[in-house]
């Protein structure tokens, strides 16, 4: 292997041209060696039949590159630390590999595992302020009272209002002020859990703080994050604020009753989100008039009907002593699987 | 502020590393963040000098080495490369592009000051 740059060298011994072995042969004379970009150096070799000579070879991305040149730019943050301080080797570098939002995805992992044992279906529930988030919470509920047991996390920088509008439909209800933060994390919400104790196999909605970006990044422990855009906002929103929309597996499209009034495109702000997110499902709500709800209940029905099927994998993982299935996702969010639904087959009543 | 989270999480993985073994001072700090993952660097370099302060990283160099972000576009059923969320392949200019890397937030490694006892296995040239 060449020692200067570490790439694969042709079979038998190799020099770099500034130290000829004893005995060897200088390269040919009158060779000028003009400066070559970083990259650029020559291997001296002997052949079998003793004759020396050198080839000078540049590196070129794709090629292995201990350092790139591109241009007018010298890059050598591309070796295997991918970073590179003066005047220290990079083997007083320590490694750590780790996320940095690791902290906050083991608290959700086990907000996950504990949900799965429980059979709990938890909605993380995200939009802009003032999206109407509340009033679909309160009408969901008042629709499910009787069949679903509800429990309602409300994140909020300031005041138990959410919690005393929700605690007025007589499902339960805790309030988590963040206070300075923009967001919830799976620490609070964990302790939310706790004080909470939702009902096996209820149904948890967690009304995250009014914000499109920052909560897009903290995962909750939630099965599904549902995004909330009232058409009372720009139709451009999704791909203004993209990380939210991405994160999302369902947008209500609420406040749908004031669509004769604005002049909101309801195609285009679907076919933006889309943009954002293929596999993006699309209802069409409103809490006045009730549209949409039918799709909306059906929808949380299906997956608590998934939610109870995994609580009993979880428990029996868990009685036989295997890793329970939630571990697999605390390891980290995987990637989005390759998708296989047709846009048809979403079935969307937008 | 969600960058002030990320500088409080990245002090937090840099505090428990030099208290496991045994570190008094970091120089650096280098950290991988992909294209699509939504932080604003600048914010998070200012957000990351103040959360470092009376640490043991105070005043330490942080290094960021962008992860270039990735699609799966869905119409090509290949990986393409993608700047933004919301841009089209760049070969068929379809949307239906879901992003599949570049979104990672992670701390790399860090660099470890000369001037501690953590390197005592090397001799020391210091009177």
């Amino acid at each position: 292997m060449c020692t200067v740059c570490g790439c694969g060298a042709p079979e038998g011994p190799v020099y770099t041209s500034a130290r000829p072995a004893e005995g060897e042969k200088a390269p040919a004379s009158g060779q000028t060696r003009a400066f070559r970009p970083a990259g650029a150096h020559e291997h001296l070799h002997r052949h079998a039949d003793g004759t020396v000579h050198d080839h000078a070879h540049d590196h070129v991305p794709g090629d292995d590159p201990p350092h790139r040149a591109d241009g007018d730019t010298l890059d050598y943050g591309t070796g295997p630390a991918r970073a590179h301080a003066p005047g220290l080797t990079q083997s007083q570098m320590v490694k750590i590999e780790q996320d940095i939002l690791g902290k906050n995805d083991r608290h959700a992992g086990a907000n996950r595992r504990w949900l799965a044992q429980q059979g709990i279906l938890a909605l993380n529930l995200v939009s802009s302020p003032g999206s109407g988030k509340t009033t679909l919470l309160v009408r969901t509920i008042e629709r499910l009272a009787g069949r679903v047991p509800v429990a309602v996390i409300e994140g909020d920088q300031q005041t138990d209002f959410d919690a005393e509008r929700i605690r007025a439909t007589g499902a339960p209800a805790l309030q988590i002020n963040t206070g300075k933060g923009c967001h919830l994390d799976a620490h609070m919400v964990g302790q939310a859990l706790g004080r909470l104790q939702p009902q096996p196999e209820s149904l948890l909605l967690i009304e995250n703080v009014g914000n499109l970006v920052c909560p897009a990044a903290f995962d909750l422990g939630e099965a599904h994050k549902v995004v909330i855009l009232s058409v009372t906002e720009g139709e451009d929103k999704p791909l203004k604020y993209p990380d939210m929309f991405a994160a999302a597996d369902l947008m209500l499209l609420n406040k749908a009753d004031l669509l004769p009034h604005l002049d909101f495109d309801v195609e285009r702000a679907v076919d933006y989100a889309r943009r954002i997110n293929p596999k993006l499902r699309v209802i069409r709500t409103s809490a006045t008039s009730g549209e949409g709800f039918d799709d909306w209940l059906a929808w949380i029905d299906a997956e608590r009907v998934r939610a109870r099927a995994g609580r009993e994998v979880e428990n029996r993982s868990v009685a036989a002593g295997l890793p329970a299935t939630a571990e697999a996702e605390i390891a980290g969010k995987p990637a989005p699987a390759v998708p296989t639904t047709s846009a048809a087959e979403r079935g969307e009543p937008c | 502020m969600y960058e002030m989270s990320l500088a409080e999480g990245v002090r937090a993985i840099v505090e428990d590393a030099a208290r496991s073994q045994g570190l008094t001072r970091i120089t650096a700090v280098v950290l991988e963040i992909g294209e699509l993952a939504n932080v604003e660097i600048d914010a998070l370099r200012f957000c990351f000098d103040a959360v470092m302060q009376n640490t043991v990283a105070a005043g330490a160099r942080l290094e960021i080495a962008s992860v270039p972000g990735r699609g799966w576009c869905m119409q090509c059923a290949d990986t393409v490369p993608v700047a933004r969320l919301y841009d089209p392949c760049p070969r068929c200019g379809s949307y239906q592009v879901q992003a599949t890397g570049g979104t990672e937030m992670r701390v790399k490694e860090i660099e470890v000051g000369r001037d501690t006892g953590d390197l005592a296995e090397e001799p020391t040239t210091r009177t």
